[in-house]
């Protein structure tokens, strides 16, 4: 079966699993951590749904096996979250500015935001619609989530 | 659209790299970025009994100056080359490329040496590779060679490598001298491969005449074309008296296998390498001057 095991930090926390060599990072996060936020959709990296943060950078978690994780940093869209139920700064931006209906591409949003935010801290809309342009949403017609953008990059700049 | 079984290998040294290559043969495969190759795995359009990881070897992440190229590690990657200062001063036409390659995502994985050795017809860093003359230092376990840029693309996803070699860095020319430079590629969504593209550097006289430039189109045919007669044609003449749409013209009129698939047409196709040639010859020709448009 080639099953490894794979030691990674996943939203601050020391994890161990053991998968087969084959197993995208994508379903090991969901399958094997239980965290299944982070959603699957096209499976060949034109989607953004399953995008993560790996050692800081936004990357697609279905073009990369979870084997090659081993001793990385990951941050999926539950650890963007505030605690005890309270949302981060760009989910809270999302639902204020209506950016996701159906919500199934919202996580990969919210991660390319983030990584997006950390490079262009405060972005003109070419610069966003650039940035999100990785990630398919097929309900909002991205006006709202280009709002929720620039709302969460002026909320940043006000603390 | 998952892979099928493979055995997973991962080395931080590459002399273990190409003992495996000489080991498993044509089955193993090595792992860079896995931008392309990944999603091919997914699709089971490719599958390998050994997939050899290879993003893990500090050496082939180095970016070097010698007196007359820059040396890149096959190992680097995109998101790398964009924020590189000596990429940008040293090789000016990548350093403009690469940004036009997928999404940021994309790129924070994807490597300069995965996207030569999967060698798409359409895709940027080949396209600068050829136009610069660049050079291919691979190895294998019956030594090291060179391979020059022009017989190094032999085909769609095909290069003169053997299985049992590993790119281990492309050298590619820094002029002397600054250069002027120009990217242009249409797609029909933003980040896909592009249906045609172009790649222009120049180096100028204070008197406005071109006395030096390399030009190549790409996505047009089976692998990067450059466009010598282009070359010829402009040399000593000054930028205001070339015509950015006859430059164009020349520099697809030898190109006899152009690509055609259910969307685009090879006419189509053609029509876009013009304009698109056209487009990075003006970009290169007003890079850097505030007084043109």
């Amino acid at each position: 079966m080639n099953e490894m095991t794979v030691s990674v930090r996943v939203n601050g926390q020391p994890r161990e699993i053991r998968v087969e060599a084959r197993k995208l990072l994508a379903d090991a996060l969901r399958e094997d951590l239980g965290l299944t936020g982070t959603h699957v959709g096209c499976e060949h990296g034109v989607c953004g749904a399953c995008t993560i943060l790996l050692d800081g950078d936004a990357v697609r978690a279905c073009l990369m096996f979870a084997v090659q994780a081993e001793g990385c940093d990951v941050v999926t869209i539950e650890g963007v979250a505030g605690g005890a139920g309270a949302m981060g700064d760009v989910q809270q931006a999302m639902h204020e500015c209506h950016g996701l209906q159906c919500g199934f591409c919202t996580p990969g949003f919210v991660m390319s935001i983030t990584a997006f935010l950390e490079q262009h801290p405060n972005p003109d809309e070419r610069a966003i619609r650039e940035g999100l342009s990785g990630n398919l949403c097929r309900c909002t017609g991205y006006v709202g989530i280009v709002a929720a953008v620039k709302a969460a990059a002026s909320a940043r700049a006000r603390r | 659209m998952k892979p099928s079984a493979f055995t997973y290998h991962r080395f931080d040294d590459l002399a273990d790299v190409v003992d495996a290559l000489t080991t498993f043969g044509e089955d193993a495969k090595l792992l860079a970025g896995g931008q392309s190759l990944v999603p091919m795995m997914n699709m089971r359009l490719a599958r390998f009994g050994h997939l050899i990881d290879i993003t893990r070897i500090e050496s082939l992440r180095s970016i070097e100056r010698t007196d007359d190229r820059v040396v890149i590690g096959a190992g680097v990657r995109h998101c790398v080359l964009e924020r590189d200062e000596l990429i940008e001063s040293a090789a000016p036409l990548l350093h403009a490329a690469t940004p036009l390659i997928g999404h940021f995502q994309i790129r924070s994985r994807g490597t300069i040496g995965g996207s030569l050795a999967h060698a798409d017809p359409a895709a940027e860093q080949p396209a600068v590779a050829v136009a610069l003359d660049a050079t291919f230092d691979v190895v294998s376990s019956r030594g090291a060679r060179s391979i020059a840029a022009e017989d190094y693309f032999i085909g769609q996803w095909e290069t003169s490598m053997e299985f049992d070699e590993v790119l281990r860095s492309v050298s590619m020319p820094v002029w002397n001298g600054p250069v002027r430079v120009g990217v242009a590629e249409f797609s029909r969504r933003h980040g896909d491969f592009a249906i045609a593209g172009a790649m222009v550097q120049l180096q100028v006289a204070d008197d406005d005449e071109v006395v030096r430039s390399a030009v190549a189109v790409f996505g047009l045919s089976s692998i990067p074309n450059r466009a010598r007669s282009v070359e010829a044609t402009v040399c000593g003449r000054r930028l205001g008296d070339v015509d950015p749409a006859e430059i164009g013209e020349l520099a697809v009129a030898g190109i006899a296998d152009v690509a055609e698939d259910a969307h685009v047409s090879s006419a189509y196709r053609r029509s876009i390498a013009v304009a698109m040639v056209a487009e990075a010859w003006q970009r290169a020709a007003s890079d850097g001057r505030q007084d043109r448009p």
